[in-house]
């Protein structure tokens, strides 16, 4: 045994030499990665670290912050009546528009996949331009409109199918549910384009080779041919569309407005902006963003897990 | 010149072979419900947008007419040329709105081009200790989003005495992780061979960054360049920014928008300008984009 433990000792003291005079040999590497690095750390490792730290603590910005342990996450979840409805709104949020963007986002890129190049290039703006038009999702609230001189209100009540207007952004029924309708307008994002790209790259030869293996339609080869090629892509997708899902607050915000009617639109995000730069509460907030934090690298844990299982 | 012509039908024919191979699997109703169904998905998704630039072109009075038509009547500019009215009616002139936009727009992609490269090209090109943890952070760090620091980099910042100027939504947007990932991804795709060769011929680092690697990553480039002008184009800096000579443009532009119905077509032709410009620049650059996000797959 202690032999055994001696020898241990040995081999990860090499190890350690051996780094050391790698790390040596590569100061160059270092002193480019250096800057990157330092920025990184500043902005995205260190806040990350102390927004947990923050979160076992009381702390208004004026005051030193006081460790409370974990008073903040008991408050969260047993008093906060508002934070339960965010956590609801967002999960709901999440849960329809982050799957069904994701699903759209591949379909949408496959179907364009096969058009001419020209015809291609166009689907490709056409569906991907609504992500980065800035505001412009504001046109919505004209839309939705709650008098009768709101567009879909005027539509549904000329086609007879409801009688009078609907309060669509001051509604607590339908708030959601319209916002909803434009945040998977605007989801064909960062992952449409990686879908896009990486369907351009798989290998045609692997098509050919199916259709002798007895590939018999277009979704038995989009399965066991084109899924399998992609899987790298459909992490990336993934991704990105979990963090979207997880964040909305813009489009929220905007339409059904801050605070909005009896809190059926708040988002988690709101909720962390509103204690956070509205009443200084920056432990609380903290303890927020960490919740927020965890759901969601939990979240792209467990479905990168299932997307290794696609195709096989 | 004959034999050009021999090549292209061959290859035409090569083509025609393939096409013929790829039938069997694809029927022609099936094509066309298809098609027809995304064509009619597209039209969804562009008529918000015709709708916004229709009625920035509408005048005062087609603006409210009901019921709405789609295309203005008599489209005129009316609408800009209010806006700018506005704009020139504020004590910030409407130039230094432009400047604030376009110096933090110029500054953050440009030190976010150079330091993400910086970084991505020994990510993806030597082999040193920490270099694997370091990208796993990276990549973890694509997977909150940043909403989630919003308060601690505020701290931070505010630390630094960066509140209120432009640095505080400059030099954070140097260390955007998409952009070293990205970078990283594509310059994997470069031969190593071609590294090796340009070692053993005597070249530094430096020399091979500059040399070697950057002008074979112009996809790339243009991608992180198009990325980080459409983040910080947007970037309304609300938090971080108060005086009013430092304001962006879109930060501007939304106050208009919020002046209620009388500005309604003023309202449009803002949502216009903020469009328009991350718009131009992807269409412009579409084919390099494509070509660099086909390096974007996540590996595990």
């Amino acid at each position: 045994m202690k032999n055994y433990i001696k020898k241990y000792v040995i081999l990860r003291r090499n190890e350690f030499k051996i780094m050391v005079k790698k790390m040596k040999k590569s100061k160059a590497c270092y002193l480019f990665l250096a800057p990157y690095a330092i920025l990184f750390t500043m902005f995205y490792i260190l806040p990350v670290c102390s927004s947990i730290f923050f979160s076992f603590t009381y702390y208004n910005i004026l005051e030193s912050p006081k460790f409370i342990g974990v008073q903040n996450y008991i408050n969260l979840i047993l008093q906060d009546d508002i934070f339960l409805t965010a956590i609801k709104n967002t999960f709901l949020i999440a849960v329809i528009t982050g799957p069904l963007g994701y699903i759209m986002s591949f379909l949408f890129a496959w179907l364009i996949n096969e058009l001419p190049r020209w015809l291609r290039t166009i689907g490709v703006i056409v569906f991907y331009v609504p992500s980065i038009a800035g505001n412009v999702f504001i046109i919505f609230a004209i839309f939705f409109r709650g008098d009768a001189y709101g567009y879909v209100n005027a539509f549904l009540m000329n086609a007879g199918i409801i009688g009078a207007p609907i309060l669509w952004l001051t509604n607590p029924k339908y708030m959601l549910k319209v916002c909803m309708i434009v945040i998977l307008w605007m989801s064909l994002g960062t992952g449409f384009l990686s879908f896009v790209a990486g369907l351009q790259g798989v290998d045609r030869s692997q098509f050919e080779a199916g259709y002798m293996d007895g590939v018999k339609n277009r979704w038995q080869e989009l399965w066991y041919i084109t899924l399998p090629n992609m899987k790298p892509m459909l992490m990336f997708g993934a991704v990105m569309a979990i963090t979207q899902a997880f964040g909305v607050c813009d489009v929220t915000m905007a339409l059904c407005g801050y605070p909005s009617t009896d809190y059926a639109a708040r988002t988690v995000v709101t909720h962390l902006f509103d204690y956070g730069f509205s009443r200084f509460e920056m432990g609380y907030a903290s303890a927020i963003a960490t919740t927020l934090f965890l759901i969601m690298i939990i979240c792209n844990k467990a479905i990168q897990s299932l997307l290794r299982r696609v195709g096989t | 010149m004959s034999k050009k012509i021999k090549e292209k039908t061959i290859k035409s024919s090569k083509h025609k072979k393939i096409i013929k191979k790829r039938k069997p699997n694809r029927s022609f109703v099936g094509d066309i419900l298809i098609y027809f169904v995304l064509f009619l998905f597209a039209l969804a998704m562009v008529f918000p947008l015709v709708f916004a630039i229709s009625s920035s072109l509408k005048p005062l009075d087609e603006l409210f007419l009901f019921p709405p038509k789609l295309f203005a009547q008599n489209p005129t500019l009316d609408n800009f040329q209010d806006l700018f009215v506005t704009m020139g009616k504020s004590w910030v002139t409407f130039s230094r709105y432009i400047f604030n936009t376009v110096f933090i727009t110029a500054v953050g992609t440009t030190g976010h081009l150079i330091i993400a490269s910086l970084g991505a090209f020994v990510l993806a090109k030597y082999d040193f200790p920490g270099k694997k943890l370091f990208f796993t952070i990276v990549v973890t760090a694509l997977m909150f989003n940043g909403y989630v620091t919003a308060i601690p980099n505020y701290l931070i910042i505010s630390k630094l005495g960066w509140v209120d100027t432009y640095w505080a939504i400059v030099i954070p947007a140097f260390a955007a992780p998409m952009g070293l990932f990205l970078m990283k991804q594509f310059m994997e795709g470069i031969p190593m061979s071609l590294v090796e060769a340009a070692m053993i011929d005597g070249a530094g680092l430096g020399k091979i960054f500059m040399r070697i690697v950057m002008p074979n990553v112009k996809p790339a480039w243009l991608t992180l360049i198009i990325f980080s002008v459409q983040n910080l184009w947007n970037n309304k800096a609300a938090t971080f920014i108060y005086s009013e000579e430092k304001k962006t443009l879109v930060y501007a532009l939304q106050q208009i928008q919020s002046g209620g119905i009388a500005r309604t077509g003023q309202a449009a032709a803002v949502t216009v300008i903020v469009m328009i410009v991350p718009i131009t620049i992807f269409i412009l650059s579409e084919s390099q984009i494509l070509e660099t996000m086909a390096s974007s797959g996540l590996k595990e």
